[in-house]
This record gives structure tokens, sequence and C-alpha cells, in this order.
């Protein structure tokens, strides 16, 4: 299960853990979010010990997507330490997602 | 390879017109395989260029409008209640020349499918500007995806590209958001419907640039402004924007069928006699062999007539 973050158990997760995060940013009304959506679910469960996949809703949470210049959605940045190392922006597929992240986790 | 490998029918693309022939398929029990697509933010997606817009207001049926992506769901679902499989990956190469043909998908192991007929409805893919920086700046201000990113330009100063309704629909909906839309076209006159250009136009928020082409996109992390070149005054100048959004229109999704498909000169399946195409058993549906009407429900009409052709065929050439 990918958790929903919100301002404050974002920094928690980007701060606190071990491992590289990937962040979803989201909303409710993306029709190319909600079709990512299921890529991420099975790539979280395959890739458990490799990355940690949380998301974060840009409508309930727009001063993060402020923070960190997300300006389309679904946008996909990957964290290590606290540290952007890469930007994933649109909708793809699994091969294509895999492909994007090879050499970074 | 065993005789149960060998589907009946495969359809290839899953907006209005592959949908429907699904359904039809689906319901005279020909088990049809769906290659619907993979996501992206673009129309190239599972349920094709209707996953792009908000109200689609002239689909017999709802006549107090269905929303674009709904309206996909449903008929989807419709073909999956009388047994449709779908596959989530595009078909990355065909060989359709033969009685049985191959279909290969972009799975890991680029899997192959075996039918004895075939329903192309790959639909169009959006046109992009092909200017520098535009790939770049995808996604840091420039956009493919209106209802997608417009909430981020709220209160902000913004252009659509384009002549069509696609573009005045996108326009009119950024308004929701946007302080100021700028609608950029390169010729004196819309081609879109009279009621999308009598909307636009008379919007407080909407101004229209005509006779005016983007040069260049400029910003480095993110949009600044664009270059503009008016064509009537050999004019060129600067716009400054936060956002700009693009649809200039179409072109068939047609690659992966060339030298085996006859087409014309702008890449659209011929069809003749209903949906046939030059090849036995292979059928063209929707806007990837239509490039006069270009709607969902001529899409999904054509969808429809090309089942009931594949069907037929079947009948005729199985038994
Ligand atoms: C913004 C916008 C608004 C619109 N509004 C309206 C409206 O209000 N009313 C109306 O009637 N029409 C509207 N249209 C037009 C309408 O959407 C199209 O006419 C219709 O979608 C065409 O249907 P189609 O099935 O031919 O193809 P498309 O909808 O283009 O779908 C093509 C499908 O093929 C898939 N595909 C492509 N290549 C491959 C491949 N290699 N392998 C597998 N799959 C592939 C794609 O993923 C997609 O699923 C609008 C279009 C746009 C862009």
């Amino acid at each position: 299960m990918i958790t929903n973050l919100d301002e404050r158990s974002f920094d928690e997760i980007l701060f606190g853990s071990e491992l590289p995060v990937l962040i979803d940013f989201w909303a409710t009304w993306c029709g190319p979010c909600k079709a990512i959506a299921p890529i991420l679910e099975e790539i979280d469960l395959e890739y458990k010990d490799k990355l940690s996949i949380a998301k974060i809703d840009v409508d309930q949470n727009q001063q993060t997507a402020t923070r960190y210049n997300v300006q389309s959605i679904p946008t996909l940045i990957l964290f290590i330490d606290g540290i952007e190392k890469a930007r994933i922006v649109g909708s793809m597929g699994k091969q294509a997602l895999l492909q994007k992240l090879e050499g970074l986790i | 390879m065993s005789e149960d490998d060998i589907n009946e029918v495969i359809i290839i693309g899953s907006g209005p017109s592959g949908l429907t022939a699904a359904i039809y398929c689906a319901r005279a029990n020909l088990k049809p395989i769906i290659i619907e697509g993979e996501p992206s933010s673009t129309s190239d997606q599972p349920g094709g260029q209707l996953m792009l817009t908000t109200e689609v207001e002239n689909f017999p049926g709802f006549p107090e409008g269905i929303l674009g992506p709904e309206l996909m769901t449903r008929m989807r679902d419709q073909a999956l209640k009388f047994g449709a499989k779908f596959i989530t990956n595009k078909a990355v190469k065909v060989d359709l020349k033969d009685k049985i043909k191959r279909v290969w998908i972009s799975d890991d192991t680029n899997t192959e499918y075996l039918a004895h007929s075939v329903i192309i409805s790959t639909g169009a893919k959006s046109l992009m500007l092909n200017i520098d920086n535009e790939a770049t700046l995808l996604g840091y201000g420039v956009s493919t995806c209106a209802t997608c990113d417009g909430f981020f330009f709220r209160n902000k100063t913004i252009a659509v590209v384009g002549g069509g309704d696609s573009a005045l629909e996108e326009a009119i909906f950024l308004t929701k958001f946007a302080d100021k839309v700028h609608i950029i076209h390169r010729r004196d006159s819309f081609r879109a419907s009279k009621i999308m250009q009598q909307r636009a136009m008379s919007h407080e928020k909407i101004d229209i640039i005509w006779n005016t082409e983007v040069k260049k996109i400029n910003g480095n992390s993110k949009l600044e402004s664009i270059t503009l070149f008016n064509n009537v005054l050999n004019k060129e100048y600067e716009l400054d924007l936060d956002g700009l959004f693009i649809a200039i229109g179409h072109s068939p999704n047609t690659e992966i069928f060339k030298d085996q498909i006859l087409m014309d000169e702008n890449g659209y399946i011929q069809t003749n006699n209903g949906t046939k195409t030059n090849l036995d058993g292979v059928f063209a549906c929707g806007d990837v062999q239509d490039h006069i009407y270009k709607q969902a429900i001529t899409a999904a009409g054509s969808g429809c007539a090309a089942a009931i052709d594949a069907e037929r065929w079947l009948n005729n050439n199985l038994n």
C-alpha cells in the first residue's frame, strides 16, 4: 500500500527513510495520475527492499507542490537522504518508468 | 504454437472506435483481445483522446453532458462485461500480411499475439511544435494536458496554441484558473465549430492573437516567455507567460503499420468497402482512417462497422 502523505508526514518520510523515496504528486481529478497509480502499486510491491513509494495530493498540500515547483501532474520525484535525485514528469507504462529509475535505486 | 493460441480478432487501440469494436466483437463471441495502449500524459493512452478532455456535450444519450474519462471508462466496462480481454501495453511491431497475423507488445519480453483478423483503431496523437525547449520545459510551464495542469496556473497568464475545437475548449477550461488566456493561432480565422468560437471570442479572460506563430520557448528551469512571429506584419516579439498549452492538431498513429497497410500521403489508413484495408482480414476504424469527421460518435460508429466486417470475414474465411 502506498501511503498518502500530508505536509508533515512528507518531511518525516523524506528525511527519515533509509531507502530512496519516490513521491508521486497527484490529485483526484487527474486522469493520467489514475492511470499510473496501479503501476506504482506494482513497483512498490516488487521493489519493497529498494524503494519506498508514497504519494501526496497537490490539491490538499499546495505548499509542498509549490516548494518543489511541481507544475504538472503526475510528477514523480526521487529523493535520497532528502535530496532530489531525479524527476519524472507525466504518466507512462511500467517498462518506461522502470527504465527511468534504472541505476538510481 | 497450437491452434488455441490463435485468437479470432485482436483490436489495437482503445478509444471510442476500438472499444465499440470490442463491445460488438465480444457480444458476437469472438473473444477479442484489446491491446489498449499504455498510460501517458498525452492522448496516446488507454481510452484515447477523450481521456484528456472534460465535458463531452455532443455524444448522443447524455443530454446533461458526460466527462470524457467517464464515458471511456463506461465503454471499457461494457466491453469487459461481455468478456473482452484487455492488455495494457502498446503494439510495438506487427506482421499482418500472412494468413495468421502477429502482434508484438511492449512488455519486457515483447510477447507475441496471434489472430486470424486484426482491427486497427490506434487513433491520432497530438502534434507538438517541435521547437527548442519544448521538450525540456514540458512539465515546467509547457503542457499537453489542460485538465491535468490547469490547476497550477491559478491567477497566472497563460496561452493556448491552436485553432481547432480542442484548442478553444482548452482555453475556455483554463479560464477557471488563469487570469488571462491568450489563444495563439497562425491564421485569421478558426477551424473550430461556431459554438466554440462564440464561447471563446466572447469570454472576458480570453484574448486572441491572430496570424501568429510560436517561434521560441524561453526559460531555463521554467517557462518565462515565448517569442512570437506575426506572419502578416512580419514582426517578431516576446510575450511573458507562466504557462503554454499546445493543442495544434493531430496526426494518425500509423508508424508501426508502414510498408504493410496502404495509407494516404498524411499517414491515414485507406479503407474501402466499409472498413476494409488493402490486407485481407485487417480492418481499420476511427480517427486512424478518418481525416474528415474526427468525432467520438463517428469513431464509435466505424468501430461497430469494423466489428461487423471482421465477424463476416471470419465467417466466410474460417468455416
Ligand atoms: C481535447 C479533445 C476534446 C475532444 N472533444 C470531443 C467532443 O467533445 N466530442 C467528440 O465527438 N469528439 C471530441 N474529440 C475527438 C474525439 O476524441 C476523437 O474523434 C476520438 O477519440 C477518436 O477515437 P479513436 O478511437 O479513433 O481514437 P483515439 O481516441 O485517438 O484512441 C486511440 C487509441 O489507440 C491507442 N494506441 C495508439 N497507438 C497504439 C499502439 N501502437 N498500440 C496500442 N494502442 C495504441 C491509444 O493509446 C488510444 O487508446 C476531442 C478530442 C480532443 C483531443
